[in-house]
Protein backbone atom coordinates (compact mmCIF):
# COMPACT_ATOMS: atom_id res chain seq x y z
CA UNK A 1 0.00 0.00 0.00
CA UNK A 2 1.67 2.94 -0.97
CA UNK A 3 1.80 5.60 2.25
CA UNK A 4 0.02 8.61 2.38
CA UNK A 5 2.86 11.84 1.98
CA UNK A 6 0.06 14.02 0.46
CA UNK A 7 0.24 15.62 4.47
CA UNK A 8 2.97 17.23 6.52
CA UNK A 9 3.02 18.25 10.26
CA UNK A 10 2.89 21.77 12.11
CA UNK A 11 6.53 22.67 12.11
CA UNK A 12 8.21 22.02 15.65
CA UNK A 13 8.84 25.73 17.09
CA UNK A 14 12.80 25.41 17.93
CA UNK A 15 12.28 28.04 20.58
CA UNK A 16 9.59 26.52 22.58
CA UNK A 17 11.80 23.21 23.00
CA UNK A 18 15.25 23.90 25.04
CA UNK A 19 17.70 25.00 22.88
CA UNK A 20 20.75 21.97 22.30
CA UNK A 21 23.09 24.68 24.11
CA UNK A 22 21.73 25.37 27.24
CA UNK A 23 24.84 25.95 29.56
CA UNK A 24 22.66 26.22 32.78
CA UNK A 25 22.52 22.19 32.09
CA UNK A 26 26.79 21.25 32.05
CA UNK A 27 26.64 18.27 29.93
CA UNK A 28 25.14 20.16 27.08
CA UNK A 29 28.22 22.31 26.71
CA UNK A 30 30.17 19.39 24.46
CA UNK A 31 27.20 17.70 23.14
CA UNK A 32 25.04 20.45 21.07
CA UNK A 33 25.61 20.85 17.42
CA UNK A 34 27.30 24.13 16.28
CA UNK A 35 26.11 24.58 13.01
CA UNK A 36 23.00 25.09 12.14
CA UNK A 37 20.18 22.11 11.22
CA UNK A 38 19.68 21.51 7.99
CA UNK A 39 15.86 21.94 7.18
CA UNK A 40 14.37 19.85 5.04
CA UNK A 41 11.83 22.18 3.04
CA UNK A 42 10.29 19.18 1.00
CA UNK A 43 9.34 16.58 3.73
CA UNK A 44 9.35 12.88 1.75
CA UNK A 45 8.03 9.80 3.85
CA UNK A 46 11.18 9.26 4.85
CA UNK A 47 10.27 11.66 7.42
CA UNK A 48 5.95 11.80 7.37
CA UNK A 49 5.98 7.85 8.19
CA UNK A 50 6.46 6.03 11.36
CA UNK A 51 5.93 2.53 13.23
CA UNK A 52 2.85 1.52 14.05
CA UNK A 53 3.13 -1.06 17.53
CA UNK A 54 -0.55 -2.26 17.69
CA UNK A 55 1.44 -5.63 16.86
CA UNK A 56 3.97 -5.51 19.62
CA UNK A 57 3.54 -8.23 21.70
CA UNK A 58 3.27 -6.54 25.79
CA UNK A 59 2.99 -8.75 28.86
CA UNK A 60 0.23 -8.32 30.98
CA UNK A 61 1.56 -6.15 33.10
CA UNK A 62 3.91 -3.87 31.43
CA UNK A 63 1.73 -0.63 31.99
CA UNK A 64 1.48 -1.61 36.23
CA UNK A 65 4.84 -0.84 37.57
CA UNK A 66 3.10 -2.28 41.08
CA UNK A 67 3.66 -5.57 39.88
CA UNK A 68 5.97 -5.87 36.75
CA UNK A 69 8.75 -6.39 38.80
CA UNK A 70 9.14 -8.98 41.69
CA UNK A 71 12.15 -9.83 43.87
CA UNK A 72 13.66 -13.22 43.45
CA UNK A 73 13.61 -14.31 47.08
CA UNK A 74 10.05 -15.37 47.74
CA UNK A 75 10.58 -14.14 51.24
CA UNK A 76 11.12 -10.23 49.94
CA UNK A 77 8.58 -10.58 46.96
CA UNK A 78 5.79 -8.03 47.46
CA UNK A 79 4.76 -5.13 46.48
CA UNK A 80 7.41 -1.61 45.80
CA UNK A 81 7.38 1.01 48.98
CA UNK A 82 6.25 3.93 48.09
CA UNK A 83 2.78 6.29 47.59
CA UNK A 84 0.74 3.97 44.90
CA UNK A 85 -0.11 6.41 41.81
CA UNK A 86 -2.36 6.16 38.49
CA UNK A 87 -0.23 8.17 35.79
CA UNK A 88 -2.66 8.69 32.90
CA UNK A 89 -3.36 11.10 29.83
CA UNK A 90 -4.53 11.76 26.76
CA UNK A 91 -2.02 11.55 23.54
CA UNK A 92 -3.47 14.17 21.25
CA UNK A 93 -1.87 15.88 18.41
CA UNK A 94 -2.17 20.44 18.26
CA UNK A 95 -4.95 20.04 17.10
CA UNK A 96 -6.95 18.42 19.69
CA UNK A 97 -7.43 15.16 17.92
CA UNK A 98 -6.71 11.98 19.76
CA UNK A 99 -3.95 9.80 18.62
CA UNK A 100 -4.75 5.97 19.17
CA UNK A 101 -2.67 3.07 19.69
CA UNK A 102 0.59 4.79 19.81
CA UNK A 103 3.67 3.52 21.91
CA UNK A 104 3.98 5.30 25.15
CA UNK A 105 6.72 4.54 27.30
CA UNK A 106 8.72 5.24 30.50
CA UNK A 107 10.75 5.03 33.19
CA UNK A 108 11.42 6.51 36.70
CA UNK A 109 13.27 5.91 39.93
CA UNK A 110 11.96 4.09 42.77
CA UNK A 111 10.41 5.78 46.06
CA UNK A 112 14.08 6.58 47.15
CA UNK A 113 15.51 8.05 44.09
CA UNK A 114 17.46 5.58 42.80
CA UNK A 115 17.18 3.95 38.97
CA UNK A 116 17.47 0.12 38.70
CA UNK A 117 20.50 0.57 36.40
CA UNK A 118 24.03 -0.98 36.25
CA UNK A 119 25.52 2.93 36.56
CA UNK A 120 23.77 4.61 39.66
CA UNK A 121 25.04 4.07 42.41
CA UNK A 122 23.04 6.72 44.63
CA UNK A 123 23.40 5.88 48.41
CA UNK A 124 19.40 5.26 47.75
CA UNK A 125 19.02 1.46 48.36
CA UNK A 126 17.27 -0.67 45.21
CA UNK A 127 13.56 -1.44 45.62
CA UNK A 128 13.65 -5.51 45.50
CA UNK A 129 9.69 -5.46 43.97
CA UNK A 130 10.38 -2.56 41.42
CA UNK A 131 11.72 -2.48 38.32
CA UNK A 132 10.62 1.01 37.12
CA UNK A 133 10.13 0.68 33.91
CA UNK A 134 6.46 0.55 31.81
CA UNK A 135 4.49 0.93 28.23
CA UNK A 136 1.33 0.66 26.64
CA UNK A 137 -0.51 1.82 23.84
CA UNK A 138 -3.11 4.40 23.94
CA UNK A 139 -6.83 2.86 23.39
CA UNK A 140 -9.07 3.99 20.19
CA UNK A 141 -9.37 8.04 21.82
CA UNK A 142 -5.91 8.50 23.00
CA UNK A 143 -5.98 7.40 26.32
CA UNK A 144 -2.79 5.77 27.93
CA UNK A 145 -2.12 4.60 32.07
CA UNK A 146 0.23 3.59 34.32
CA UNK A 147 -0.09 2.60 37.77
CA UNK A 148 3.37 3.20 40.14
CA UNK A 149 4.92 4.54 42.83
CA UNK A 150 5.57 8.54 42.91
CA UNK A 151 9.15 8.57 42.29
CA UNK A 152 11.84 10.04 44.76
CA UNK A 153 13.64 13.32 43.83
CA UNK A 154 17.43 12.76 43.92
CA UNK A 155 20.80 14.56 43.63
CA UNK A 156 22.69 14.84 40.64
CA UNK A 157 26.29 16.07 39.53
CA UNK A 158 25.62 19.53 37.91
CA UNK A 159 25.98 22.67 40.19
CA UNK A 160 27.55 21.23 43.63
CA UNK A 161 23.60 20.88 44.65
CA UNK A 162 21.47 20.33 42.47
CA UNK A 163 18.26 17.84 42.85
CA UNK A 164 15.86 16.45 39.71
CA UNK A 165 12.53 17.41 41.55
CA UNK A 166 10.20 13.78 41.24
CA UNK A 167 9.61 13.13 37.59
CA UNK A 168 8.62 9.95 35.02
CA UNK A 169 10.64 9.91 31.83
CA UNK A 170 7.86 9.82 29.10
CA UNK A 171 8.42 8.57 25.53
CA UNK A 172 6.15 8.78 22.79
CA UNK A 173 5.93 7.91 19.21
CA UNK A 174 3.02 9.50 17.57
CA UNK A 175 1.76 9.06 14.12
CA UNK A 176 5.47 9.46 12.70
CA UNK A 177 9.10 9.92 13.45
CA UNK A 178 8.26 13.66 13.20
CA UNK A 179 5.86 13.49 16.16
CA UNK A 180 8.17 11.77 17.96
CA UNK A 181 8.64 13.00 21.48
CA UNK A 182 10.48 11.96 24.87
CA UNK A 183 10.00 14.23 28.28
CA UNK A 184 9.69 14.04 31.78
CA UNK A 185 6.55 14.27 33.69
CA UNK A 186 6.93 16.68 36.84
CA UNK A 187 4.43 16.42 39.63
CA UNK A 188 2.33 19.59 40.36
CA UNK A 189 3.96 21.49 43.14
CA UNK A 190 6.95 20.13 43.86
CA UNK A 191 9.28 23.07 45.25
CA UNK A 192 12.52 21.62 42.82
CA UNK A 193 10.59 22.04 39.89
CA UNK A 194 12.01 25.83 40.01
CA UNK A 195 15.48 25.17 41.23
CA UNK A 196 15.85 22.26 38.68
CA UNK A 197 19.04 23.25 35.59
CA UNK A 198 17.21 20.84 33.46
CA UNK A 199 13.32 22.05 33.70
CA UNK A 200 15.36 25.82 33.28
CA UNK A 201 16.83 24.24 29.70
CA UNK A 202 13.61 25.62 28.50
CA UNK A 203 12.99 29.70 28.57
CA UNK A 204 9.27 29.73 28.39
CA UNK A 205 7.29 28.86 31.83
CA UNK A 206 4.05 28.03 30.08
CA UNK A 207 6.09 25.12 28.32
CA UNK A 208 6.68 23.83 31.69
CA UNK A 209 3.44 23.30 32.53
CA UNK A 210 2.80 21.51 29.47
CA UNK A 211 5.28 18.90 31.55
CA UNK A 212 3.77 19.08 34.80
CA UNK A 213 1.02 16.25 35.73
CA UNK A 214 -1.51 17.03 37.72
CA UNK A 215 -3.60 16.10 40.49
CA UNK A 216 -7.00 14.62 39.44
CA UNK A 217 -8.47 13.43 42.76
CA UNK A 218 -11.97 12.53 40.63
CA UNK A 219 -9.55 9.45 38.74
CA UNK A 220 -8.07 8.86 42.30
CA UNK A 221 -9.24 5.82 44.01
CA UNK A 222 -10.41 5.80 47.76
CA UNK A 223 -8.17 3.87 50.10
CA UNK A 224 -5.78 2.46 47.23
CA UNK A 225 -3.93 5.32 45.43
CA UNK A 226 -4.08 9.25 44.08
CA UNK A 227 -4.05 10.38 40.11
CA UNK A 228 -2.28 12.30 38.34
CA UNK A 229 -3.23 13.46 34.61
CA UNK A 230 -0.78 13.94 32.21
CA UNK A 231 -1.69 14.81 28.28
CA UNK A 232 1.03 14.61 25.52
CA UNK A 233 0.56 16.88 22.70
CA UNK A 234 2.33 16.15 19.52
CA UNK A 235 2.86 17.95 16.47
CA UNK A 236 -0.45 18.14 14.68
CA UNK A 237 -0.89 17.03 11.35
CA UNK A 238 -2.37 18.86 8.16
CA UNK A 239 -3.71 17.61 4.68
CA UNK A 240 -1.67 19.34 1.68
CA UNK A 241 -4.62 20.17 -0.48
CA UNK A 242 -3.07 22.43 -2.84
CA UNK A 243 -0.02 21.48 -4.91
CA UNK A 244 2.34 24.15 -5.83
CA UNK A 245 2.68 23.43 -9.73
CA UNK A 246 4.18 26.70 -10.21
CA UNK B 1 -18.27 31.66 21.21
CA UNK B 2 -15.44 33.95 19.44
CA UNK B 3 -14.71 33.82 15.68
CA UNK B 4 -11.43 32.15 15.03
CA UNK B 5 -10.68 34.69 13.14
CA UNK B 6 -10.73 36.74 15.98
CA UNK B 7 -8.42 35.15 18.15
CA UNK B 8 -4.45 35.40 18.43
CA UNK B 9 -3.00 32.78 16.12
CA UNK B 10 -1.41 30.70 18.82
CA UNK B 11 -4.73 30.09 20.54
CA UNK B 12 -6.23 27.72 17.55
CA UNK B 13 -3.82 24.93 18.46
CA UNK B 14 -2.62 23.58 21.62
CA UNK B 15 1.33 23.31 22.37
CA UNK B 16 3.53 20.67 21.54
CA UNK B 17 4.76 19.07 24.92
CA UNK B 18 7.56 20.07 25.74
CA UNK B 19 11.03 18.06 25.25
CA UNK B 20 13.45 17.68 27.81
CA UNK B 21 16.43 15.11 27.73
CA UNK B 22 16.28 11.44 27.96
CA UNK B 23 18.88 11.13 30.68
CA UNK B 24 21.37 8.70 31.83
CA UNK B 25 19.25 6.44 32.98
CA UNK B 26 17.15 5.95 29.23
CA UNK B 27 18.23 2.13 28.81
CA UNK B 28 15.93 1.54 31.76
CA UNK B 29 12.87 1.95 29.77
CA UNK B 30 13.90 1.87 25.80
CA UNK B 31 17.22 -0.64 26.20
CA UNK B 32 16.80 -2.94 29.29
CA UNK B 33 19.16 -5.00 28.36
CA UNK B 34 21.87 -2.08 28.88
CA UNK B 35 20.37 -1.57 31.81
CA UNK B 36 20.47 -4.76 33.19
CA UNK B 37 16.72 -5.18 33.50
CA UNK B 38 14.77 -8.70 32.09
CA UNK B 39 13.76 -8.41 28.63
CA UNK B 40 9.69 -8.44 28.33
CA UNK B 41 7.69 -10.68 25.85
CA UNK B 42 9.01 -8.42 23.11
CA UNK B 43 11.59 -5.33 22.93
CA UNK B 44 12.63 -3.32 19.65
CA UNK B 45 16.21 -3.35 19.41
CA UNK B 46 18.54 -3.56 16.40
CA UNK B 47 18.09 -6.49 14.05
CA UNK B 48 15.74 -5.01 11.63
CA UNK B 49 16.45 -7.17 8.81
CA UNK B 50 16.07 -11.61 9.55
CA UNK B 51 18.17 -13.84 7.44
CA UNK B 52 14.77 -14.33 4.87
CA UNK B 53 14.96 -10.47 4.39
CA UNK B 54 15.02 -9.52 0.71
CA UNK B 55 17.89 -7.80 -0.17
CA UNK B 56 21.48 -7.22 1.14
CA UNK B 57 22.66 -7.83 5.04
CA UNK B 58 24.65 -5.60 6.20
CA UNK B 59 25.47 -4.25 9.66
CA UNK B 60 25.63 -0.11 10.20
CA UNK B 61 28.12 0.53 13.08
CA UNK B 62 29.71 3.70 14.59
CA UNK B 63 30.31 5.90 17.71
CA UNK B 64 29.01 9.02 19.14
CA UNK B 65 31.47 11.81 20.02
CA UNK B 66 31.45 15.20 21.77
CA UNK B 67 32.53 18.91 21.30
CA UNK B 68 36.13 16.87 23.23
CA UNK B 69 36.39 14.43 20.74
CA UNK B 70 35.40 11.78 23.52
CA UNK B 71 32.94 8.68 23.06
CA UNK B 72 29.53 9.47 24.12
CA UNK B 73 28.63 6.28 25.99
CA UNK B 74 25.13 6.80 26.82
CA UNK B 75 24.03 8.10 23.93
CA UNK B 76 20.25 5.52 22.70
CA UNK B 77 19.53 5.50 18.52
CA UNK B 78 16.33 5.20 16.43
CA UNK B 79 16.79 3.83 13.06
CA UNK B 80 14.06 4.40 10.15
CA UNK B 81 14.95 2.90 7.34
CA UNK B 82 13.20 1.49 3.78
CA UNK B 83 12.87 -2.32 2.58
CA UNK B 84 15.61 -3.20 -0.54
CA UNK B 85 12.65 -2.23 -2.29
CA UNK B 86 12.19 1.38 -1.43
CA UNK B 87 9.14 0.79 0.98
CA UNK B 88 8.73 1.51 4.10
CA UNK B 89 7.17 -0.99 6.22
CA UNK B 90 5.24 0.89 9.45
CA UNK B 91 3.58 -2.19 10.84
CA UNK B 92 6.12 -3.23 13.49
CA UNK B 93 6.19 -6.90 13.74
CA UNK B 94 8.82 -8.92 15.34
CA UNK B 95 7.41 -11.53 13.24
CA UNK B 96 8.04 -9.91 9.91
CA UNK B 97 11.39 -10.77 7.79
CA UNK B 98 12.19 -6.65 8.08
CA UNK B 99 11.11 -3.65 9.65
CA UNK B 100 11.78 -0.26 8.92
CA UNK B 101 12.13 0.70 12.92
CA UNK B 102 15.10 -0.19 15.32
CA UNK B 103 16.65 0.85 18.23
CA UNK B 104 20.28 0.97 19.42
CA UNK B 105 22.65 2.31 21.50
CA UNK B 106 26.37 3.10 22.08
CA UNK B 107 27.12 0.52 24.70
CA UNK B 108 25.55 -2.26 22.24
CA UNK B 109 27.86 -4.70 21.27
CA UNK B 110 31.29 -3.18 21.58
CA UNK B 111 32.97 -0.61 23.55
CA UNK B 112 31.63 2.62 22.58
CA UNK B 113 29.90 1.85 19.82
CA UNK B 114 26.00 1.39 18.15
CA UNK B 115 25.18 -1.22 15.46
CA UNK B 116 22.24 -2.14 13.81
CA UNK B 117 21.79 -5.65 11.90
CA UNK B 118 19.64 -4.29 8.57
CA UNK B 119 19.88 -4.21 4.93
CA UNK B 120 20.51 -2.02 2.37
CA UNK B 121 17.63 -0.01 1.98
CA UNK B 122 16.56 1.06 -1.49
CA UNK B 123 15.76 4.26 -3.38
CA UNK B 124 12.53 6.36 -1.82
CA UNK B 125 10.44 8.67 -3.98
CA UNK B 126 9.82 12.16 -2.80
CA UNK B 127 6.53 12.95 -3.61
CA UNK B 128 7.84 15.24 -6.22
CA UNK B 129 8.60 12.36 -7.86
CA UNK B 130 12.97 13.25 -7.25
CA UNK B 131 14.60 10.08 -6.23
CA UNK B 132 15.99 9.88 -2.54
CA UNK B 133 19.79 7.83 -2.70
CA UNK B 134 19.33 4.80 -0.12
CA UNK B 135 19.60 6.25 3.22
CA UNK B 136 18.83 5.56 7.03
CA UNK B 137 17.61 7.81 8.47
CA UNK B 138 18.79 7.94 12.78
CA UNK B 139 17.56 10.11 15.91
CA UNK B 140 19.88 10.60 18.40
CA UNK B 141 18.75 10.54 22.23
CA UNK B 142 21.07 11.03 25.16
CA UNK B 143 21.87 12.91 28.71
CA UNK B 144 23.16 16.37 27.62
CA UNK B 145 20.72 15.98 24.41
CA UNK B 146 17.96 18.19 25.15
CA UNK B 147 15.58 17.18 21.98
CA UNK B 148 16.67 14.41 19.55
CA UNK B 149 18.79 15.19 17.16
CA UNK B 150 18.01 13.54 13.37
CA UNK B 151 20.83 12.85 11.00
CA UNK B 152 20.67 11.01 7.65
CA UNK B 153 22.78 7.74 6.28
CA UNK B 154 23.78 7.67 3.18
CA UNK B 155 26.33 4.92 1.68
CA UNK B 156 29.50 5.37 -0.07
CA UNK B 157 29.25 3.44 -2.74
CA UNK B 158 26.14 4.74 -4.24
CA UNK B 159 28.13 7.63 -5.74
CA UNK B 160 25.86 8.52 -8.32
CA UNK B 161 22.78 8.21 -6.25
CA UNK B 162 24.08 10.83 -4.34
CA UNK B 163 25.35 13.03 -6.30
CA UNK B 164 21.38 13.34 -7.32
CA UNK B 165 19.78 13.30 -4.16
CA UNK B 166 17.88 16.24 -3.37
CA UNK B 167 17.83 15.86 0.48
CA UNK B 168 21.99 15.92 0.08
CA UNK B 169 22.11 18.51 -2.46
CA UNK B 170 20.19 20.60 0.35
CA UNK B 171 23.19 20.62 2.19
CA UNK B 172 25.33 23.73 1.23
CA UNK B 173 28.41 22.88 2.26
CA UNK B 174 29.71 19.78 -0.01
CA UNK B 175 32.38 18.87 2.55
CA UNK B 176 29.87 18.80 5.09
CA UNK B 177 27.73 16.32 3.03
CA UNK B 178 30.69 14.03 3.50
CA UNK B 179 29.35 13.40 7.15
CA UNK B 180 26.40 11.85 6.15
CA UNK B 181 28.63 9.25 4.16
CA UNK B 182 28.87 6.03 5.76
CA UNK B 183 32.23 4.13 4.90
CA UNK B 184 32.07 0.38 3.58
CA UNK B 185 34.16 -2.19 5.14
CA UNK B 186 33.99 -5.87 4.44
CA UNK B 187 35.64 -8.85 6.93
CA UNK B 188 34.96 -12.30 7.63
CA UNK B 189 32.26 -12.08 4.68
CA UNK B 190 30.46 -9.59 6.48
CA UNK B 191 29.26 -6.15 4.49
CA UNK B 192 29.87 -2.85 7.28
CA UNK B 193 29.13 0.14 7.33
CA UNK B 194 30.99 2.46 9.58
CA UNK B 195 28.82 5.92 10.41
CA UNK B 196 30.37 8.03 13.41
CA UNK B 197 28.06 11.04 14.56
CA UNK B 198 30.21 13.91 15.94
CA UNK B 199 27.91 15.96 17.77
CA UNK B 200 29.75 19.23 17.71
CA UNK B 201 33.11 20.91 16.45
CA UNK B 202 35.67 19.47 13.77
CA UNK B 203 33.42 17.63 11.19
CA UNK B 204 30.51 18.18 12.81
CA UNK B 205 27.74 15.42 11.40
CA UNK B 206 25.20 17.42 9.61
CA UNK B 207 21.50 17.63 11.59
CA UNK B 208 18.41 18.33 10.07
CA UNK B 209 15.05 19.72 11.19
CA UNK B 210 12.00 18.53 9.59
FE1 LIG C 1 15.64 10.88 35.63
Amino acid sequence: MPLNDNKRFVERDRNWHPPAYAPGYKTTVARSPSQAYVSLQTPSVSELAGPDFTRLRMGPHDNDLLLNFRADNEAQAGLPIGERVIVFGRVVDQFGKPVPNTLVEMWQANAGGRYRHKKDGYLAPLDPNFGGVGRCLSDDEGWYRFRTIKPGPYPWPNNINSWRPAHIHVSVMGPSISTRLITQMYFEGDPLIPLCPIVHTLRDPEAVETMTGRLDMARSRSMDCLAYRFDLVVRGELQTYFENQG
Amino acid sequence: MQQPNSQPSAALMLRETASQTAGPYVHIGLALDIAGLPPREEEIWNRLASPQADGEAIELVGRVIDGNGDLVRDALLEAWQADAHGNYQCEFDLQAAFNSFGRTATTAESDGEWCFHTIKPGQVARRDGRLMAPHVTLAVFARGINIQLHTRLYFEDEAEANAACPVLNAVESPARRQTLIAKREESEGKVRYRFDIRLQGEGETVFFDF
